[in-house]
């Protein structure tokens, strides 16, 4: 039985909010499909306001991989914001999909996408928008399978009671054996329903489904164990690991949207994978081994998606691009092919080195020279070699005086404030260090505007991390720590104007900490603050610490833990943590060891250039470090003649 | 320092005019939406666009009263300047090939004759109001049209402006649609700029005119106002005459 698409009555609330154009679809090179060709049919969503969401590149590979599948079809929904969520309820139009409108309850799979955890009250949302059951044991055989994939798949406890599964790692094989799955499970007439199809995902290793799994606690509120309840299911969960980034060059047509979003360029992801051995970023550990994707294809991929797409900037992204064994040559040779057009290309990356400044060197050729990031990460030695960020302050002016000699006039640093054993000096002495870059800037260029930018983010400790057993700094200390900064950086009168300070307060990181080292626990937490109208957590203006606050109370009353006890309580080697039975190939003990490397202030190299240390990934995965040289040659793409000149005779 | 002067870019040899319309959900584009729209179909069509020199080069493109978010329109004018004459018929068709479809182009002259914009006097909106019967409706218009003036408000970047909204107006006519009344103005353009919203307001203000569900409102035509004074003719003829 068809569906029918609920356009005509949202059609009438449109005029009645904001930005209307976000709840239309109509996005160049989307794919609609006839619903009854298909025997799986699947909804993305990116929990967050559309402008945020189109642009991401794991829903848009996700939605080619699976519509390319001809028994497939995939289409996309986004948050709606608080305006038109209260006319939907008024008016009973449920959650839609921007391809063909159709209820997001008619779909057999509801998938999304969790960048970070601050989505969790916008899914509920969705959910009962959609006229599903938010808790997974009350959906019926008709509801569709809700599955969380994204960075905060690797800790989904905080969700268990919301979602059915959760997919780990890279989503690209992981999604078509799913669709395998469930086709093969439809075309058997579904015996024995809802229940029997997710047990036959988990037993197939593809998927995380909590309910298959009981928790237990001590009396004092820890873990006792984590174990699976049904025969079968594995006692861990791992990742998926695509291998050959060749073989899956994704999005080949990326998404375009009318309406404007936050990244108005093309992507092309570079490489997959870090080895920095940062150890406050969950990306790059849970993201191993690093898998290059070589240049001939990603010139192939950067040509294709302007032609498909008519972008004029090009993001050449990974979680560190100058990283790439082949960067200088992929650069100048993007660079000559592109030297003559109006395209313009960037490469996010936030290394302190001249090398990274030759490259945007290159990148700039045509262009202004503007602004330039680098990420010290740690404001003293001393915390840096606590992060495991190889960058001594020489390096630092250094570079940056490199920087400012080639025409930059702007520098942003990015600092983190609540590390690990940090103190109050740790992060005061960003104040000396922005005060040394701008004098040296000064000493080399012999001009007075140029500027610095600190920016300063407040340390989360993530899962699957040296750092997951950490403290988290308490907010009053990180507000007042910040402060002292501040200060000392307005107190050095001759400097002051040239150093721009960008920080926020601590209060959301305390949130977002509870919600990623969360437990089963804290999803009464995340129901209550929900039901008292939270929505948009990611959003200065509609985030509200004090709610999150009284829900916890609330939620948590009958409980021996609180929000302190998951935040600023430091965990020891013995604790079970909520996400020990999710494998991401780090080894704990490896990761323990790394923790206490930490404390004593000792780094570590970065395993594609030194012999491997043993942090388990790759043994245990089987997977292998794929990076260049590759010794092949890029060759510049063919140029194709206008066909609306009056000359070009068709 | 070297002070760069940035790109030097070739100028434009030709210049042509385009109709485009907005139809359908594509109405709740704005007119930044529309924008960025078209500059990715131009080079995802390869017209060869001027560029204007300096450090940011834009396309030489200029858009011309764009009508407002939520209003459709049959009748949207923009100008391109081009590196290598184009042929409008071809611009036309590759155009079209690559734009959404809601975004359509209409027709492409070449523009051979000067103050396109100026030719832009006047425009014709149809308004449908689903929830007003077409003798209330035609009551209003009555007692609106009876008026000197009618004042009106709107919010304005600076601040809450009033101004009239009555004389504008150079002809309304009221016609029975399905399920709805429909109400055609011309309205002349001017500053500031008379609005179907802004008659919708007089209307209300006039005869206490209560409408719960939102109208839709298409632009039909803009262009010269014809020797009947109240007819809207079309801002292409000129230069379609002028041709050699």
């Amino acid at each position: 039985m068809s569906v029918q698409s609920v356009f005509p009555a949202l059609e009438r609330l449109l005029p009645l909010v904001q930005k209307p154009v976000q709840y239309i679809g109509g996005e160049l090179n989307a794919v609609v499909k006839p619903w009854d060709d298909v025997t799986v049919r699947w909804v993305l969503m990116y929990p967050d306001a559309y402008e945020v969401g189109i642009p991401n590149q794991g829903v848009q590979i996700l939605y080619e991989v699976l519509n390319e599948r001809m028994d497939t079809l995939c289409e996309r929904s986004y948050a709606v914001w608080p305006d038109l969520e209260k006319l939907m309820r008024e008016n009973n139009v449920p959650q839609f999909t921007l391809e063909s409108h159709r209820p997001v309850g008619a779909f057999d799979v509801f998938g999304l996408s969790f960048a970070t955890e601050l989505g969790y009250t916008n899914m509920l949302t969705a959910i009962d928008l959609a006229g599903i059951p938010i808790h997974s044991v009350d959906r019926g055989d008709n509801d569709p399978i809700v599955v969380a994939g994204g960075h905060a798949a690797f800790n989904p406890e905080a969700v268990a009671d919301f979602i059915d599964c959760a997919v780990m790692g890279d989503g690209e094989q992981a999604v078509l054996a799913m669709t395998d799955i469930i086709a093969d499970f439809r075309r058997n007439g579904s015996p024995g329903g809802r229940e029997e199809l997710l047990l036959r995902l988990a037993k197939a290793g593809v998927v995380y489904v909590p309910k298959f799994y009981d928790v237990e606690y001590h009396e004092d509120g820890r873990i006792r164990r984590v174990a699976p309840n049904q025969p079968g299911v594995p006692w861990r969960v791992a990742k998926h690991t695509v291998m050959n980034l060749d073989e899956w060059p994704y999005p080949k047509a990326p998404l375009v949207p009318l309406a404007e979003s936050v990244h108005e360029r093309m992507s092309v992801e570079i490489f997959r994978g870090c080895t920095r051995g940062c150890r406050f970023c969950q990306a790059g550990m849970i993201t191993r081994p690093v898998r290059e994707r070589s240049k001939t294809t990603i010139a192939e991929m950067v040509n294709n998606g302007l032609e498909k797409t008519g972008y004029e900037e090009i993001g050449l992204l990974s979680l560190s691009s100058a990283d790439h064994s082949e960067i200088a040559e992929i650069a100048k040779g993007l660079a000559d092919q592109y030297e003559d057009t109006q395209t313009s290309l960037s490469l996010p990356s936030t290394r302190v080195d001249a090398f990274n400044i030759d490259l945007a060197n290159e990148l700039s050729r045509n262009g202004r020279r503007s602004g330039l990031t680098f990420a010290p990460e740690g404001g003293s030695e001393r915390i840096r070699k606590v992060i495991n960020k190889m960058v001594t302050e020489e390096d630092l002016v250094r570079t940056v005086t490199t920087a400012y000699a080639a025409g930059w006039r702007q520098v942003k640093l990015y600092f983190m404030c609540g590390l690990p054993t940090e103190e109050d000096e740790d992060v005061l002495q960003i104040a000396r260090l922005a005060h040394e870059v701008i004098k040296a800037g000064r000493e080399v260029t012999g001009r007075k505007d140029i500027r610095c930018t600190v920016s300063i983010g407040g340390f989360v400790p993530k899962p699957h991390t040296p750092f997951q057993w950490a403290a988290q700094l308490d907010h009053a200390t990180t507000d007042s720590r910040l402060k002292k900064l501040r200060d000392a950086i307005r107190e050095d009168r001759a400097y002051a104007k040239s150093i721009g300070v960008r920080y926020h307060d601590g209060k959301p990181g305390i949130v977002e900490g509870l919600l990623s080292r969360g437990d089963r626990r804290v999803g009464r937490v995340i129901e209550q603050v929900w039901r008292d109208g939270a929505r948009f957590d990611g959003w200065s203006e509609h985030f509200s610490y004090d709610n999150w606050m009284k829900a916890a109370e609330v939620a948590l009353a009958d409980m021996p833990v609180d929000v302190d006890w998951y935040t600023i309580r430091e965990r020891e080697l013995s604790e079970v943590l909520p996400w020990d039975h999710l494998d991401s190939g780090l080894d704990k003990e490896w990761l323990w060891e790394d923790w206490q490397d930490a404390l004593a202030e000792v780094e570590v190299e970065d395993c594609r250039w030194t012999p491997c240390f043993d942090c388990g990934v790759c043994d245990h995965m089987g997977t292998e470090i794929q990076v260049g040289p590759t010794n092949t040659v890029m060759l510049p793409m063919p140029v194709i003649p206008s066909k609306v000149t009056v000359s070009s005779e068709s | 320092m070297n002070r760069d002067p940035g790109r030097e870019n070739i100028p434009a040899v030709q210049k042509l005019r385009i109709q485009h319309a907005k139809r359908g959900p594509l109405r709740f584009s704005s007119h930044r939406d529309f924008q960025r729209a078209f500059e990715r179909a131009l080079r995802r069509a390869r017209v060869p666009m001027a560029y204007s020199s300096g450090f940011s080069p834009h396309p030489k493109i200029s858009y011309a009263n764009a009508a407002p978010t939520g209003v459709a329109s049959e009748a949207e004018y923009v100008e391109i300047g081009v590196v290598a004459p184009c042929d409008p018929v071809k611009l036309l068709a590759v155009l079209n090939d690559v734009l959404p479809p809601g975004l359509d182009i209409v027709d492409v002259v070449e523009a051979v004759t000067p103050d396109f914009v100026a030719r832009l006097e006047a425009s014709h909106w149809q308004i449908e109001l689903p929830d007003l019967s077409f003798a209330d409706l035609s009551a209003a218009v009555e007692k609106f049209l009876s008026q000197e003036e009618v004042l009106v408000e709107r919010l304005t970047k600076s601040g809450v402006r009033t101004f009239d909204a009555r004389l504008a107006v150079i002809r309304a006519e009221v016609f029975e649609g399905p399920e709805c009344a429909i109400l055609a103005v011309v309205v002349r353009h001017g500053v500031p700029s008379v609005r179907p919203d802004d008659v919708l307001a007089a209307l209300t203000k006039v005869a206490d005119l209560a409408a719960m569900i939102p109208p839709r409102i298409t632009r039909l035509a803009q262009g010269p106002l014809l020797e009947d004074g109240w007819s809207v003719g079309d801002p292409f003829a000129l230069d379609r005459a002028t041709q050699v």
